[in-house]
């Protein structure tokens, strides 16, 4: 079994002693990041549900409360994710094919793109953060019940909060990977963490494809400004 | 000379635990092995930080008045206790100990998928306990460990955010730990392990870990929410924001009732190793108890409504969920049923595991049943938040998953140490355990039948008999939970040597030396027959 190990390991230094060869390894890979996000689907699922209850219980104040949420940002920053999410698997198509150089500039784009978007949701919260919308003494909201639009703000926060705190676990991920990438540690034989990468920043993407709507459209043109 | 040589065999110099030498050598550990002593360590520490808890309410119940403790101290000693038991005991306890250290052994891997992972996971375990040590310390929490809103995030003055916190983060080792074994089992099977050659104890431990992955999360963003309506008004549960105090119910229930299966499902698994070996039988129906953990972890996502039929619930609801709840008894009869009729024309011996097994079956059969009454929905209504509750949920979690787990721990011990445990101390406790539950737990129905609500420091005077009871059966119990630490302690250093395979049993964990090598076999195990093709002729040792 050691000879073995030395034999695979002088090609792959990443390569793990429990395994039996690389490709055990790399399915053991994906399957665990595809199970860590069957448990995120929960993880967010719980917010969802709750959301989905309160807006059935007062469809008109979330109505109101949302449209105090900017949608010309929210929409920016939606355009920013898809874009990350077309940089994320262009790097991983120049992972599979060897490309170091373009496999490193466009992972940095995909944490540029993170950042932008943190960066304007940030704007974001300091809006709602002037405009008295934080959930607490201080709330204020015109025109519709305060303490259930408060409700509406508690979800928001909750929600978009999760989403960017995997944001910035995603951001660490990548930076991990161009570490790792400028080390030369990949090969189109291996180079499952950046595919793992992308697995989960894609899915931070699209939990954020389902959270614009839900906050920011949904309701909108019913009430109109 | 040739004595020497066969004590090598039988005691290999080189093993798991002699690898390596020293503190860092364990606390920076990637093998499995060493990882399941570690949680070993952890959650026997809590059991037993549980049971002084459990040791305290018993002796207020002495005696109708209350005269020991406080009211308000009373609340915090059963929210403690609930809280390290199930979160810190029974919930990692046999996944993370003896599934953490068999499941690469069964499946004839050298260790777990992510070894690294499996060590982190035993790190968010001890960070997560040690938020709820702070919170125990700093003054307790007296919530329920069902943390119900508005209490909880409203009105307690106790320490409930440490506690919730902890909790939220020791999620997240169950959640690797589920992980780590679904992979482990999908991936890594030795060549012909076939998914029908998979012991049972792999089926039940593939089925905990979907409850694993699956409810955790829920309860981990539940408990979040609840934290931040403490910390930052966060108003979710609220009913002044519009929020639902019933939807904290709703979102706990749909983890915390899986979570009960999360408990029996591996301690089944070990029931069906115990009673295959024991009889030295093939196991009767193996399909069948493979497939009904599956079928109870599906079915147990489907029931959580049951712990709210007085709460306020559309009858229609409760009434689908008291169905369902109903067929959650057809898997676990079948495994039942199947573990009766493997015994049939079996050679069955009675070594300290079997009695845990046989003690399982019958105490699980009384938790089970009782828990058709409660389903019931009119039988529920008069027994709601009674000590029949109390003791229903006892008979399956202590009479059921504590009694597999020791029994597991016995049936393991010679493979984890190399050396057998007193077979005569190990019964004798084996027996003062089922007796001490039983005297425990079985007065307590009779109390919850005649009204006695649980939660209460004090009660009327004409149930103090059955408390009685119920306190001198605690006391049996405690010496019973004492004797096997003791005993096992010492075994580790004076038990006789065990050898491979002392039951003798078929899994790919009896085929390496005990205590296994680092890499777990020495040469890599192929598979080719099916799963406890037992020779009736060789019989276990004692």
């Amino acid at each position: 079994m050691a000879e073995t190990n030395t034999v695979i390991g002088a090609h792959h230094a990443s390569f793990a002693h429990q395994f039996d060869d690389p490709e055990q390894q790399r399915q053991a890979g994906a399957l665990g990041m595809w199970v860590f996000l069957a448990t995120e689907v929960l993880f967010f699922g719980g917010l969802f549900t709750a959301y989905t209850i309160y807006r059935l219980a007062n469809p008109e104040v979330f109505a109101v409360a949302s449209n105090e949420l900017d949608l010309t940002l929210g929409f920016i920053n939606t355009l920013v994710l898809i874009c990350s999410s077309f940089t994320m698997a262009t790097a991983v198509y120049n992972a599979q094919h060897g490309n170091r150089k373009w496999l490193i500039f466009f992972l940095c784009a995909t944490v540029v793109l993170g950042m932008v978007f943190l960066g304007i949701k940030a704007v974001e919260y300091a809006q709602k953060f002037e405009h008295h919308l934080v959930p607490g003494a201080h709330f204020t909201i015109e025109g519709t019940d305060p303490n259930k639009a408060q409700m509406f703000f508690s979800l928001y926060f909750a929600m978009t909060g999760l989403h960017a705190l995997h944001m910035i676990i995603g951001a660490g991920m990548m930076i991990v990977l161009i570490a790792m990438a400028w080390r030369n540690r990949f090969s189109p034989e291996y180079h499952t963490p950046v595919e793992l990468g992308g697995l989960y920043w894609h899915f931070v993407d699209i939990i954020w494809i389902f959270l614009f709507p839900l906050l920011y459209l949904l309701g909108r043109s019913t009430i109109g400004h | 000379m040739s004595a020497i040589t066969e004590t090598k065999v039988l005691f290999p110099k080189e093993n798991y635990l002699t690898s390596n030498y020293g503190i860092k050598s364990w606390l920076l550990t990637k093998d499995h092995k060493r990882i399941a002593l570690l949680y070993l360590a952890s959650i026997t520490f809590f059991f037993f930080i549980g049971g002084f808890f459990a040791t305290v309410i018993r002796l207020e119940l002495l005696t109708p008045k209350g005269d020991l403790v406080q009211a308000s101290t009373y609340n915090k000693l059963f929210t403690m206790h609930g809280i390290i038991m199930v979160f810190f005991f029974l919930i990692p306890g046999i996944p993370a100990v003896l599934g953490n250290f068999l499941v690469p052994l069964m499946v004839g891997a050298r260790d777990l998928a992510f070894p690294r992972l499996n060590l982190a996971s035993w790190y968010i375990f001890s960070i997560g306990g040690l938020f709820v040590m702070y919170s125990v310390l700093s003054g307790g929490i007296d919530t329920g460990w069902t943390f119900y809103t508005p209490y909880s995030s409203q009105f307690s003055q106790s320490s409930v955010a440490a506690a919730v916190v902890g909790i939220f983060i020791t999620g997240f080792s169950s959640i690797l730990t589920g992980l780590n074994f679904i992979v482990t089992i999908h991936t890594m099977r030795a060549p012909g392990l076939t998914w029908f050659r998979l012991p049972l104890f792999i089926w039940s431990t593939y089925a905990t870990s979907m409850i694993f992955i699956l409810g955790t999360p829920v309860l981990a963003i539940t408990l979040a929410m609840v934290a931040l309506e403490r910390l930052a008004h966060f108003g979710i549960f609220d009913p002044k924001y519009g929020g639902d105090p019933l939807l904290f119910q709703h979102l706990f229930w749909f983890y915390s009732h899986p979570a009960v299966y999360i408990m029996v499902l591996p301690a089944m698994g070990v029931v069906s190793e115990l009673v295959a070996t024991f009889s030295r039988h093939k196991v009767f129906g193996y399909k069948f108890v493979a497939f009904s953990s599956v079928a109870i972890a599906v079915l147990g996502f489907l029931v959580w409504g049951h712990h709210m039929f007085v709460a306020g619930m559309s009858v229609y609801a409760a009434l689908i969920f008291s169905f369902l709840s109903y067929f959650v008894a057809i898997p676990s009869a079948v495994k039942v049923f199947n573990w009766t009729a493997t015994l049939y024309k079996g050679s069955v011996s009675y070594q300290t595991p079997m009695l845990y097994a046989m003690g399982f079956i019958g105490l699980f059969v009384i938790g089970g049943m009782t828990g058709l009454f409660v389903a019931a929905l009119g039988v529920d209504i008069h027994v709601t938040d009674t000590y029949f509750v109390v003791a229903h949920f006892h008979y399956i979690m202590v009479g059921g998953t504590v009694m597999a787990y020791l029994g597991g721990i016995h049936y393991w011990w010679p493979k984890i140490t190399g050396r057998l445990y007193p077979e005569g101390w190990a019964r004798l406790s084996a027996l003062i355990i089922f007796v001490g539950f039983n005297l425990t737990f079985f007065p307590q129905f009779m109390l919850g039948y005649l009204g006695m609500p649980r939660r209460y420091y004090e009660y009327p005077d004409e149930y103090q008999v059955l408390n009685v009871f119920s306190t001198a059966g605690a006391s049996i119990l405690a010496v019973g939970y004492v004797m096997p630490l003791i005993y096992l302690l010492w075994s580790m250093r004076y038990g006789p040597i065990a050898g491979p395979n002392p039951w003798p049993s078929t899994g790919l964990e009896w085929q390496t030396s005990s205590p296994p090598p680092t890499d777990n076999f020495k040469v890599p195990p192929v598979v080719t027959e099916e799963p406890y093709q037992f020779k009736p002729e060789v019989r276990p040792v004692g």
